[in-house]
């Protein structure tokens, strides 16, 4: 561009199309935002679970916004195991007691953090979870250990309504 | 694009080509000069045409009886196969179709990588191609959801779960994909609607396909430039038609030899048990034909990269025409290149086959290697041998070693001397 002087018609020209593109962008928006999720996959966005018939050593799976939470009702041995874990062996660091505030009880999503498969119970390396479709390796706290999943399997919003029922979300 | 002007010999024709030229564009393809010297690797072209109608004829059937929800999919895919008349092999030809569609292509993809078809003045068929595969990709990973079954459950979870390795927004991306927190009816009907869309988009792209094929003329096994029309070259009608006719009819044996006798070998079982978001199949492998790459995907420790480098390996070959420096076409004269070629036939074989086993052990190691040569071939190997490697003498023209008149038909004709060299 030369030094030319910025004459009425470039104003025109500059105006048009940012008046364009606000326009293309509005007319746009809305075809994008409809395939987020609607007000009634919003709305089911709390599960509440009676746990009152579950051991130690028990793990329940339940459905919450179409994803498996596990609810695992940890013995001594397990949470003195996940306690015993140095943070500096973890990939991705988490204290157990910032996993499972009451420690009998672990609560988190059932979804493998690498591409979304449900780990299985009770299997791989960690005594934890260990996931069929790429090989994770979970602790019994839920931590990554081994494989290609990049964080800990994560913990969804809960609150204990009263002893024996857990409410999700 | 015709070289000639056509007068076509009734009025009423006369009269409507002047209005729209059909006729013209139908003399263009029936006279469009052709290498008289293309072998078989060339009629999977007309076969992938027809691989693209059978899959939109048998889809738009299948659409007829389907209902994309996630409490009658499952079911609906069952009173196709039980109850429509026929729809057992409608059902069965659109699923082995789209296995059928790929092995061809994997074909025809591999032939241009052997004749270095995509080559200048090609770059842009070649690039156009490259985007057909990734909508073929696309449209085939979305139909095989719609039944509804475990696999499709788990192979959409997965495949769209890739788009969260991206930093920051991934989630979100995911979230939007999905239509919710997880797979499910939202997830279903909009990929039905994909699914139904992209065959017509790859129709289009065909188009552009054939169009940008018609400017410089096909390639051919020698690879030259051929003079058109000339004696080099004949008619596509009758010569081109007739062999890919008898081609085709080859590949439909194939075909029917799948649809008839085995029509779920190529499939899971596990897509015959309904989807359950609880329960995740024990061994989730995707169809053969995403394979090599879903073994890339599997081979880098690291989530974002693991998608990076699967990504890559398809977007690698857009730049192909850059990253092959050599400026001879076929691999006929070029020794060395052939050697690398084979070899890498065999490391994409090698990687399906690793895709479809367990991630560890030998075979994630035997993955690790592949991945490493397959991209050591395209960014390492290709670039720097068109620069070492000492070609073979290139003929004039396709009759010159029939005909003779040139010193280098020795080499082209010397058939033991080819043979030395392999």
């Amino acid at each position: 561009m030369s030094k030319k002087k910025t004459e009425r018609r470039d104003f025109l020209f500059t105006a048009t199309a940012a008046v364009g593109a606000v326009g293309v962008g509005a007319t746009v928006w809305p075809m994008i935002d409809q395939m987020n999720p609607d007000a009634s996959v919003k709305a089911l966005a709390s599960t509440e679970v009676d746990v009152s018939s579950m051991n130690p050593g028990k793990t329940i799976t339940v459905l919450w916004r179409g994803k498996p939470v596990f609810i695992r009702r940890r013995t001594q041995d397990e949470i003195n195991e996940a306690k015993a874990v140095a943070l500096k062996d973890l990939k991705h660091p988490e204290k157990d007691e910032d996993r499972a505030k009451n420690p009998e009880w672990l609560v988190m999503l059932g979804v493998c953090t690498h591409l979304g498969c449900v780990p299985l119970d009770q299997k791989g390396d960690y005594n934890g979870w260990f996931c069929p479709c790429h090989g994770s390796h979970y602790d019994i706290s839920g931590r990554i250990r081994k494989g290609p999943a990049p964080t800990n399997m994560e913990i969804p919003k809960y609150e204990f309504v009263n002893a024996n029922t857990i409410k999700i979300g | 694009m015709s070289d000639h002007e056509y007068i076509p010999k009734s009025k009423f024709g006369k009269w409507f080509n002047d209005r729209l030229p059909l006729l013209t564009l139908a003399n263009h393809l029936t006279d469009y000069p052709t290498p008289k010297n293309l072998n078989y690797w060339w009629t999977f072209g007309g076969i992938l045409t027809f691989c693209l109608i059978t899959q939109i004829v048998t889809g738009l059937v299948l659409a007829m009886h389907y209902i994309a929800h996630a409490d009658m999919a499952f079911e609906s895919v069952e009173h196709i196969m039980r109850d429509v008349n026929y729809g057992w092999l409608i059902r069965y030809i659109h699923a082995n179709g789209a296995s059928m569609f790929f092995l061809a292509v994997y074909i025809h993809i591999f032939r241009s990588l052997f004749y270095g078809s995509y080559k200048a003045p090609r770059e842009i068929i070649w690039i156009i191609g490259i985007i057909i595969y990734l909508l073929m990709m696309a449209a085939a990973f979305m139909g095989y959801v719609l039944p509804w079954g475990q696999m499709s459950f788990w192979g959409a979870t997965v495949i769209t779960n890739l788009f969260s390795a991206i930093p920051l927004v991934g989630e979100g991306i995911v979230t939007w994909l999905w239509g919710g927190y997880s797979v499910d009816n939202p997830t279903l009907t909009r990929f039905f609607t994909l699914h139904y869309l992209i065959p017509f988009l790859i129709l289009g792209l065909v188009v552009l396909h054939i169009w940008a094929l018609h400017v410089p003329g096909n390639n051919n096994p020698i690879g030259i430039d051929v003079k058109k029309p000339s004696k080099d070259t004949v008619p596509f009608h009758p010569y081109i038609v007739i062999k890919d006719a008898f081609a085709l009819l080859m590949f439909m044996i194939v075909f029917a030899f799948f649809v008839f006798y085995t029509p779920n070998i190529l499939g899971h079982a596990d897509n015959y048990i309904e989807a359950n978001p609880l329960v995740t199949p024990a061994h989730i492998v995707p169809e053969w034909y995403l394979l090599p790459f879903y073994a890339i995907l599997r081979s880098v420790p690291d989530k974002l990269m693991g998608v990076i480098a699967m990504l890559s390996a398809i977007f690698i070959l857009a730049a192909l025409p850059w990253l092959d420096t050599s400026k001879i076409r076929s691999a006929v004269f070029r020794p060395l290149y052939r050697q690398f070629y084979w070899i890498l036939v065999a490391d994409v074989l090698v990687l399906g086959y690793v895709g479809a086993m367990p991630a560890e052990g030998l075979y994630l190691l035997i993955a690790r290697v592949a991945t490493a040569y397959y991209f050591l071939h395209f960014l390492v190997i290709l670039p720097i041998l068109g620069f070492k490697e000492r070609t073979l003498p290139v003929p004039l023209s396709i009759t010159e070693p029939v005909l003779g008149g040139s010193s280098n038909l020795v080499a082209a004709r010397d058939d033991s001397r080819l043979e030395k060299l392999k």
